[in-house]
């Protein structure tokens, strides 16, 4: 098979364009490595994306799960909650259900990390030229992909079963942008968790612990009100509670929590804005600086 | 090429590498030869950047492993021991994405993966997904990979293990066309057969560090003789035997570890086995087995450790 000695032949003159690849060199340094570094994003994110749709699992949780959600608390749990200061529960809802799907990216998050990881494709992909923060954000935006889409799963269904929204444009904008970047915060805290867990399964467990309490304890499903003090004082700083309200102000739908006096509640838009930024500016340089660190063997 | 120098590495309590010095000159292919859990490993993901040692420095392609990562990430191939391609992309998708994260244009990628493809004979399943290939053919896909950017150096982390024996033979084939093109290649195994096949030098690696280099042949010299093997029926008395063939080996007998017999250390030629059974035969011992097999990696380690790996 000489084809492959030949295929493999080192350039008799370096850098003839024939032989070695070169990397683009019409631009200067910087912007060619940050060319690369989005090209390295574009084409991780595209893996992964075809990943997710090519596992079944995947899918159902970003079709079925959401739909199972909003038609579980909308028929099941919607005569037994009484909504402080009246108004329709599910209206209430919808906005809750979506605030819990953005952070359950973080589940997915984890679990794909995790299995990239101990599958060997992370060790390999760390042994070439490419841009190392690269890996992470293509993984991150595919899992924020995953969530938006289920959230609109989640938004469909609500409409069907009569969830109406009164906000302005610009209104239902901003409750879109704060959603996307709670998602995204989510997706890196689950990348984070995926670069620790001993593994698929250690990840998923993780991510189950942590997603299920959080959704409870916070206004996404019933008011805060009715908690004892102290965990009241929990689920109101809770960021699902805090974009929860700030959608619910936005889209025009009932939000008693502007009524409780803890900050976050009285602003929640800053406080959930504040939350993620926050929690991303820890997360991302921890999460690469874990990816290039690598394995322990 | 590849210039080690003391490397040492320890993941808590366990040491990996104790002081790995190795050299690989340009356009050489070396064996680093050892059992499990003697540093191969270790030592790879070293030279590789994905493990940053904890003393001693590492040239790759002139670069330094610590401080020019990046420089070494570009001039190298890696195919690890556990293939590492993404399972539910298709053989070909996975090369172009590859290609594509390491620099190579969109057209160019593709193209490059279809040379591949096609040389490593992965045509036909280029378009399944990789989780349906059989184990011969991850491997040579993750070769393929390894391949993509025409790396100065190549390195192949137990290529061939796990891998039956035709599929064995295809990839020593290939490895054998691959390094005739000038590729320094740097590859670690178990067993000395692969060494001796594909390797221009072979470095011992026992307990993190370098126990004996040399070429194949001068360690398989070291390692000592051929072993005229006997086996018998079960039970059957072992000196009888040791004294009848005591004239034809070149030193003492050992018993057989799996089964009952011994084997004999014999300077190999012709008609060596013929006398051997009429050597028997005229002792009136009836053998079940008998048989000249060449140094085990065992015999290597026996002779330069003293001890068994």
């Amino acid at each position: 098979m000489s084809a492959l000695s030949d295929l493999a032949l080192l350039p008799l003159e370096p850098g003839s364009a024939a032989a070695r690849p070169t990397p683009r060199t019409r631009l200067s340094g910087a912007a060619s490595s940050l060319s690369w570094a989005l090209s390295d994003v574009g084409v991780l994110t595209g893996r992964a994306l075809a990943r997710i749709v090519s596992t079944p699992e995947q899918v159902l949780n970003v079709t079925v799960q959401p739909v199972v959600l909003v038609l579980l608390f909308s028929y099941v749990f919607d005569g037994a909650i009484r909504l402080p200061g009246g108004g329709n529960y599910r209206d209430y809802l919808i906005a809750g259900v979506i605030a819990v799907n953005m952070g359950a990216a973080a589940q997915g998050a984890a679990i794909s990390m995790a299995v990239d990881r101990t599958t060997g494709l992370v060790d390999r992909l760390r042994a070439l030229p490419m841009s190392r923060a690269a890996f992470i954000a293509g993984r991150t935006l595919a899992d924020l992909v995953t969530a938006v889409l289920a959230a609109a799963v989640a938004a469909g269904t609500g409409l069907a079963v009569g969830w109406r929204v009164h906000g302005s444009p610009a209104g239902i904008a901003a409750a879109a942008g704060l959603a996307l970047l709670f998602g995204y915060c989510a997706a890196w805290a689950g990348a984070c968790v995926g670069m620790l867990a001993r593994g698929p399964e250690a990840a998923q467990a993780v991510g189950l612990t942590v997603i299920v309490p959080l959704s409870l304890t916070s206004n996404a499903f019933i008011a805060t009100t009715a908690m004892p003090g102290w965990l009241q004082a929990v689920a109101d700083w809770n960021p699902v509670s805090v974009l929860a309200a700030a959608c619910r102000q936005r889209l025009g739908n009932p939000n008693p929590a502007a009524a409780i006096a803890a900050w976050p509640m009285r602003h929640p838009e800053l406080a959930s804005a504040a939350w993620s930024l926050a929690l991303l500016a820890v997360l991302m340089p921890v999460t690469v600086w874990l990816y290039v660190r690598g394995n322990r063997r | 090429m590849v210039h080690a120098q003391g490397l040492v590495k320890a993941f808590g309590r366990t040491r990996a590498l104790t002081g790995l010095d190795l050299t690989v000159p340009a356009g050489t292919t070396m064996c680093l030869l050892g059992p499990n859990g003697a540093g191969k490993t270790t030592a790879v993901r070293v030279l590789t950047t994905l493990l940053r040692p904890d003393a001693g420095r590492a040239l790759v392609a002139g670069h330094d492993v610590a401080a020019d990562g990046a420089a070494v990430r570009r001039s190298i191939g890696l195919a690890g021991q556990h293939t590492s391609v993404d399972e539910c992309l298709t053989g070909r998708a996975n090369l172009v994405m590859l290609g594509r994260l390491s620099r190579l244009g969109r057209r160019q990628a593709r193209d490059r993966a279809a040379d591949l493809l096609t040389a490593l004979g992965l045509d036909a399943a280029a378009g399944r997904p990789v989780r349906c290939y059989s184990g011969g053919m991850r491997r040579r896909l993750d070769l393929a990979a390894s391949l993509l950017t025409r790396p100065r150096v190549l390195f192949l982390d137990e290529p061939t293990t796990g891998l039956d024996p035709a599929s064995r033979l295809s990839l020593w084939e290939i490895i054998t066309d691959l390094v005739a093109g000038g590729t320094t290649l740097l590859l670690t195994t178990q067993y000395l057969e692969e060494a001796d096949r594909l390797a221009d030098r072979v470095c011992v690696i026992d307990g993190g560090r370098v126990t004996a280099e040399g070429t194949p042949a001068a360690l398989k010299a070291q390692a000592g003789a051929s072993w005229l093997r006997v086996t018998v029926a079960a039970g059957a008395p072992l000196s009888p035997v040791a004294t009848a063939l005591a004239s034809l080996a070149a030193g003492p007998a050992r018993r057989l570890a799996a089964r009952p017999g011994l084997e004999l250390p014999v300077v190999p030629r012709p008609g060596l086995v013929a006398d051997a059974v009429r050597a028997l035969d005229a002792a009136g011992i009836g053998a079940d087995d008998i048989c000249v097999r060449t140094p085990s990696l065992d015999d290597v380690f026996l002779a330069l450790t003293g001890s068994r790996a």
